[in-house]
């Protein structure tokens, strides 16, 4: 019919990749996956998401109203980490508490100025110990404002004995993210969370579609070629999924000035690699299935819920028992967190970035064999 | 009024039977809960153990390595490098090998002994930087259980004021009974969002809507006969995940069950009616499915599961108020760990049954509006 | 003559169920097909049509025996056989979010057909599947008609060198349905293809060449069509039912009578084959003996349910008249459906325009018309799943959309929409809870459909695995479970096979003389006269309204006084098409 083998196969290639863009164009829920969740995952992550505490809610109980209590109580209202609320019995703070209005309780009890004077001084803090990682927190903070009224106090009263004694000082440098901003690495681990999904979450419907509503078997039988099949499927998602990147990494650095540090072209590179990973996985879990609604559960929590729990993006990896630890292995994203918080926040570290960026090749490639061979054009 | 009930009754016998038959769908429903909890329990903490370090001693003196048994001893640390030359330090630290890195200066013991301030260098790993925070206020705790000693054994006063620093509900400040609790209505909420939303999108693909239609269920029977299976299968759901909770991971239960149950009846009203009403809008399976998906993902995000909801900006917080995820985790914390009883979670109740009414009674419209 | 296009020797192909017996779907099939030749498959649901047409096609492999086509192995190379045919499956796939033109332009750039083809082949293509104004549309917006239409388009990019076409004009309209052949019968003659196809429409299998008869796996018969009807020969004959009857209950009679093979309505008459015995004296109690015959020539499907009786196992006991009960009998003929200045309008695009018709209890009234025409659209609001935009309408004497008014009526949707998930137990245990049946009654009525429809032996199946006439009788068994007082029934033989349509029309009669009113759309024509009244739709318009015998009578022209109701369908779309372009034009 036409020129040559080579000639025909993209042209077939083509209209198919049309035939799947203009599917994913006019759906408008893969547009709702492919665009608006990003965008508002962006948002959410750069805006609303944050671990770092400020403005807890705590109650103030001052038994004692010593000008020394009174002192301290004032420290907290200055700090910026608390938003106090002055109460007068601790039964009222402990209400405050059992409702959830408060946080945490200040408390300086009656006998303060007496053991003050006996060189015995006591403060108490309580802090609602269910998010045990803000409570860590708000500690730390107390301590800094109950050490800032003593500092304030050194300083009005510079008669007072000083103490003295030798004493060592933390003096913390923290590097990479100085201004110890959790936007720093919420950002980065937010492009795996949006790579997995459109790459994996949202392939792994498009065969199972196929075979459900049954346009494979015509497909079949016309001179498409499994591969060919195979790739129209990879490029629109492909190409959707680098949007989405661009589109992170433009935020990333125009809307929430998180450094870059490394190579744009390496970054680029890691994560064409990883898109791979997530569109072939998608498919192969699509076309093992051949379900919509068991694919896209499959893909949850074969993909997604490891990229968001596994991959030390939020969780740090290190912290979790060994065996964890060795499951995270198993996942592909795990290797691109950390590519992207090295290249964003550390710079080209080549002794990271390449065994990462060759292990993510590797299992692209065995992904890609593994969805080609999946990818047959039988019925049975 | 009979007969109405008996409609309902078959449909919702039809629901279970349709969801529950398939061996695949009946797995992923029941085990996912179970493995989810496992999971996110151990993967998920904010707790440091085992924080690997490096350490350049330039004192090595009896004082020096006080400072460093502290460390050591306490458990979380993990020493696995003592370094002579600082340019290590930069190398271990950019290849992710340690975390934190400590240097301390010759003249260490000497100034202490003096009566000075002898700094020590702590240098952490700010890529991920709660990790990094954490780790530095482990050292900071170990410096200061290192100075009180010190102040002690050297006869020197004690510093002034004590802070005594006391947790309530969970003593040891565990992540896991943070999580665990919170993930009953987390993954509850995706399950039945999504099973309520495919109920009325897959009658509609497959065609047998229409069936449905044409027999003398009324739409309120047809809305009850898909919110309860969901409903039902996320009861189920939740009970697996306090399961795991109480017998896995031994995070002790101060509540009423029946507070509880109340409340999750509530919460998972609201979840079936966000999921009625998306299913009411999508044309196919495929749609219902991913809209659902892109509604789950902020309220996950914005419940407080992740982030502490006091530290969002205040818009967001307003935001937060629509969300029954919010609502569903406080109440299962302060029901699970704190033990308050039902007037104490009224807060979290009403919000829910507000947005149950809203979006049943919006679901209810929608469909009655597409039959026109 | 060269090489045979499709060779198979002993096919064998087993599809294994778990827990259960595997299905043995073609048990040592062979089959021969010469090139330039239209063949066609028939026979019963089941029995094994499509695994043939996918082993042709290479998309399944066979457990035994060897199929060659185009002379290359299926198990070799499937795909140098896909490089060169053309396939359409029974549910063709079309992408719902392409537009038509799309989905075609799809299939050709696949096919690798020029520019300059598609010139040539596109407008032909339009003009035989009337899709032409609606290129732009998306296929998710067709109707069922037009979807089977645009995937037959899809296949017809291009000239293949063999065709496989699996039920390609299920659901079509008449008008259609000679278009399409008249585009098959031309690739074969000008282009030299081979075509395959299966089809439940007998008088398509007498168009062909050569005829394949499959039933549970094996091949009955094979060869040219003439073959299969001489076997009739000598023994059809037409009857005039007495007077006063109508000729659906003559047949009903006729077909319990031994000697009678089959009967069926024919223009006002009962056609009727007789078994092997025409000389023995009938009994006195037969229906036969009271009738007038008078020999009439034979017809394929004449042939064939001899065929397949001869081929029937022993003592197969056919189907009982339906015994159906206590329905309510308030004035013997009152009007039970009442239409008036019925319109419905999808934006600018008016479905159902000025649409009046009464329908009395107990009357058989059947809507025909070409795709699109509007009877789904009527239907819908007859059922009360759609809101008539002007017009009244009363279903049983109140508004459709009242949920009293549902418990009086049963609904067998176009695509007999069940649940899939759950068995055939479940589903009638369903559908008797949602009519508000229970208790003793509710067995009661579970045990009947399940002995009428004889739903026993696929009891604990899944609704979703059912074969195809098992789904019909399913639909109708959900639909009945209640006792409806009307009946409707969307194409609801459409895909069924001869016997199938036989016992559906039984059952139909026999509600209908229980006092059931019954409401069908149809596309086999031959059906048209099983009803007491028909009107003819097209564009949302009643064309014709009448008594089969009167609406026939339309079809009459010098050449032809017998018009088939086939022929007069025809006439009357084409007549009244013709006005509407003559309008548009003036």
């Amino acid at each position: 019919m036409t020129a040559s083998p080579f000639a025909d196969k993209t042209r077939r290639v083509l209209a198919l990749i049309r035939k799947e863009g203009r599917q994913v164009l006019r759906d408008p829920s893969s547009l709702a996956i492919g665009v608006v969740l990003p965008l508002m995952l962006i948002l959410l992550f750069g805006y609303a998401m944050s671990l770092d505490v400020k403005h807890v809610p705590i109650a103030v109980v001052l038994e004692d109203r010593s000008s020394q209590a009174q002192d301290i109580a004032t420290s907290f209202q200055l700090s910026p980490y608390f938003e106090t609320h002055q109460v007068t019995s601790m039964e009222e703070a402990r209400d405050m508490m059992l409702s959830g209005a408060v946080e945490g309780i200040f408390v300086v009890q009656s006998d303060f100025a007496r053991r003050a004077a006996a060189g015995d001084a006591r403060v108490q803090i309580i802090v609602n110990g269910i998010d045990g990682n803000t409570a860590r927190i708000v500690e730390a903070y107390a301590d800094a404002a109950v050490a800032q009224a003593r500092l304030r106090d050194a300083a009005e009263n510079p008669d007072a004995p000083v103490v003295s004694g030798g004493q060592a000082v933390v003096q913390n440098q923290l590097w990479f993210n100085s201004a110890n901003d959790s936007r720093y690495f919420l950002v980065p681990g937010l492009i795996v969370l949006i790579i997995t999904l459109i790459g994996a979450f949202l392939t792994s419907i498009v065969v199972a579609r196929e075979w459900e509503r049954g346009t494979f078997e015509a497909l079949f039988v016309t001179p498409v070629r499994p591969d060919e099949i195979l790739i129209s499927k990879i490029v629109p998602y492909f190409v959707l999924g680098m949007g989405g990147l661009l589109l992170c990494m433009a935020s990333a650095r125009f809307l929430f000035a998180i450094p870059f540090r490394g190579s744009f072209v390496v970054l680029m590179g890691a994560s064409m690699l990883y898109l791979l990973v997530s569109v072939a996985m998608g498919l192969l879990i699509s076309s093992t299935l051949r379900s919509q609604f068991l694919a896209c559960q499959v893909a949850l929590v074969a993909t997604f819920m490891p990229a968001l729990m596994l991959s030390g993006f939020i969780y740090d990896l290190r912290s979790v028992p060994l065996d964890i630890r060795l499951v995270s292995y198993l996942v592909p994203a795990r290797y691109y967190v950390s590519l992207l918080q090295t290249i964003f926040l550390a710079g080209n570290v080549w002794r990271i970035i390449l065994p990462d960026a060759a292990i993510l090749a590797v299992v692209a490639a065995g992904m890609l064999a593994l969805t080609s061979r999946a990818t047959r054009k039988f019925l049975d | 009024m009979l007969a109405s009930l008996r409609r309902i009754a078959a449909l919702i016998r039809k629901e279970l039977l349709a969801v529950l038959k398939d061996a695949r769908t009946r797995n992923m429903l029941m085990l996912q809960p179970v493995l989810q909890c496992l999971l996110f329990g151990y993967a998920a903490t904010l707790d440091l153990n085992n924080v690997p370090y490096a350490v350049l001693d330039r004192d090595r003196s009896t004082a020096s390595s006080a400072l460093l048994a502290k460390l050591d001893g306490s458990g979380l640390f993990h020493r696995i490098a003592n370094l002579t030359d600082a340019a290590d330090m930069r190398r271990l630290i950019d290849n992710q090998q340690v975390l934190v890195a400590i240097q301390i200066e010759p003249d260490f013991q000497q100034r202490l002994a003096e009566g000075n301030v002898a700094p020590v260098q702590v240098i952490a790993d700010g890529r991920n930087s709660n990790t990094a925070g954490a780790a530095l206020a482990y050292v900071g705790a170990a410096v200061a259980s290192f100075n009180a000693d010190w102040a002690s054994d050297h006869g020197l006063p004690q510093p002034p004021i004590e802070v005594e620093e006391r947790a309530w509900y969970n003593a040891n400040l565990e992540t896991r009974w943070n999580l665990v609790p919170a993930l009953v209505g987390t993954i509850t909420m995706m399950s039945t969002l999504m099973l309520a939303a495919l109920s009325v999108a897959r009658e509609r693909e497959e065609g047998t809507f229409d069936q449905l239609l044409v027999t003398p269920f009324t739409p309120v029977e047809i809305m009850a006969g898909k919110a309860i299976p969901s409903m039902l299968m996320g009861l189920v759901q939740a009970t697996s995940a306090l399961l795991v909770a109480q017998l896995w991971f031994r995070i002790p239960f101060a509540g009423s069950y029946f507070t509880l149950y109340v409340g999750l009846i509530l919460f998972l009203l609201a979840a079936v009616g966000i999921g009625l009403f998306v299913s009411s809008i999508a044309a196919t399976m495929q749609q219902a499915m991913l809209y659902a998906f892109v509604l789950i993902m902020p309220f996950a995000l914005l419940s407080g599961l992740t982030t502490p909801i006091s530290s969002m900006p205040q818009v967001m917080q307003y935001f937060t108020a629509i969300n029954p995820l919010r609502y569903a985790i406080d109440l299962v914390h302060r029901i699970y760990l704190e033990g308050v009883g039902l007037d104490q979670v009224w807060s979290d109740l009403w919000p829910m049954a507000i947005i149950a009414t809203v979006t049943l009674s919006a679901a209810a419209w929608m469909f009655r509006r597409r039959l026109e | 003559m060269t090489a045979a296009v499709i060779i198979g020797q002993n096919l064998r192909k087993q599809f294994l169920r778990k827990g259960k017996q595997p299905i043995q779907a073609l048990d040592t099939v062979s089959l021969e097909i010469a090139p330039r030749t239209l063949a066609a498959l028939v026979g019963p649901d089941g029995g094994g049509k499509t695994t043939l047409l996918r082993l042709t096609a290479g998309l399944m492999r066979a457990d035994a025996g060897e199929l060659t086509v185009l002379g290359i192995d299926t198990k070799a190379n499937p795909q140098a056989i896909q490089d060169r045919i053309g396939y359409m499956p029974q549910r063709f796939g079309l992408y719902d979010d392409l537009s038509v033109q799309e989905n075609l332009d799809l299939y050709a750039d696949l096919h690798g057909v020029s520019t300059a083809e598609r010139k040539t082949r596109y407008p032909q293509l339009m003009e035989m599947t009337a899709l032409g104004p609606f290129t732009r549309r998306l296929a998710g917006q067709l109707s069922g008609g037009m979807k089977q239409k645009l995937g037959l388009a899809c296949t017809l990019v291009r000239a293949p060198e063999l065709l496989l076409l699996d039920e390609p004009t299920i659901g079509v309209d008449p008008l259609s349905r000679r278009e399409l052949w008249d585009i098959i019968r031309a690739l074969v003659r000008d282009q030299g293809v081979s075509v395959l196809l299966s089809t439940s429409y007998l008088d398509e299998a007498e168009r062909c060449e050569h005829v394949v008869v499959l039933r549970d796996g094996k091949v009955l018969a094979q060869g040219p069509p003439q073959d299969v009807t001489s076997l009739a020969k000598d023994r059809t004959f037409l009857a005039t039912p007495p007077d006063g009857e109508t000729p659906r209950v003559t047949q009903v009679g006729l077909l319990d009578d031994p000697a009678v093979i089959d009967a069926s309505p024919e223009a006002g008459k009962v056609r009727i084959v007789r078994g092997p015995d025409l000389n023995t004296q009938l009994p006195a109690s037969s229906a036969l003996a009271r009738l007038q015959l008078e020999s009439t020539s034979t017809r394929f499907e004449d042939g064939f349910m001899v065929l397949l009786q001869r081929a029937a196992p022993a003592g197969q006991p056919a189907p009982k008249a339906p015994p159906i009960t206590s329905i309510v009998q308030d004035g013997p003929r009152s009007e039970v459906v009442v239409v008036h200045d019925l319109v419905r309008c999808f934006g600018k695009f008016v479905a159902v325009d000025r649409v009046s018709f009464e329908v009395r209890r107990g009357e058989i009234f059947g809507l025909l018309g070409p795709n699109g025409a509007g009877k789904t659209t009527t239907f819908r609001m007859l059922c009360g799943l759609l809101s008539a935009s002007s017009g009244t309408l009363q279903v049983a004497g109140t508004d459709p959309g009242a949920a009293a008014t549902r418990q009086e009526i049963g609904y067998v949707a176009q695509k007999f929409s069940l649940y899939a998930q759950l068995t055939v137990a479940e589903n009638l245990d369903f559908f008797a809870s949602a009519y508000g049946l229970h208790g003793a009654r509710r067995r009661e009525r579970i045990d009947w459909a399940m002995a009428e429809f004889e739903l026993g032996p696929v009891k604990t199946q899944l609704g979703g695995q059912l074969p195809g006439g098992y789904t019909q009788r399913l639909a109708m068994a959900a639909a009945l479970l209640h006792e409806p007082q009307i009946l409707f029934l969307d194409e609801a033989t459409s895909g069924a096979d001869p016997m199938a349509r036989r016992d559906f029309w039984r059952r139909i009669t026999a509600l209908a003389q229980a006092g059931v009113t019954v409401i069908v759309t149809t596309h086999f024509m031959a059906e048209a006269e099983y009803c007491d009244r028909i009107a003819i739709l097209d564009s949302g318009r009643i064309l014709a309204q009448g008594a089969p015998a009167e609406i026939r009578k339309r079809g009459a022209t010098n050449a032809n006084r017998n018009p088939t109701m086939e022929d007069a369908f025809i006439a009357v779309i084409e007549e009244a098409r013709a006005v509407a372009s003559k309008d548009k034009a003036a």
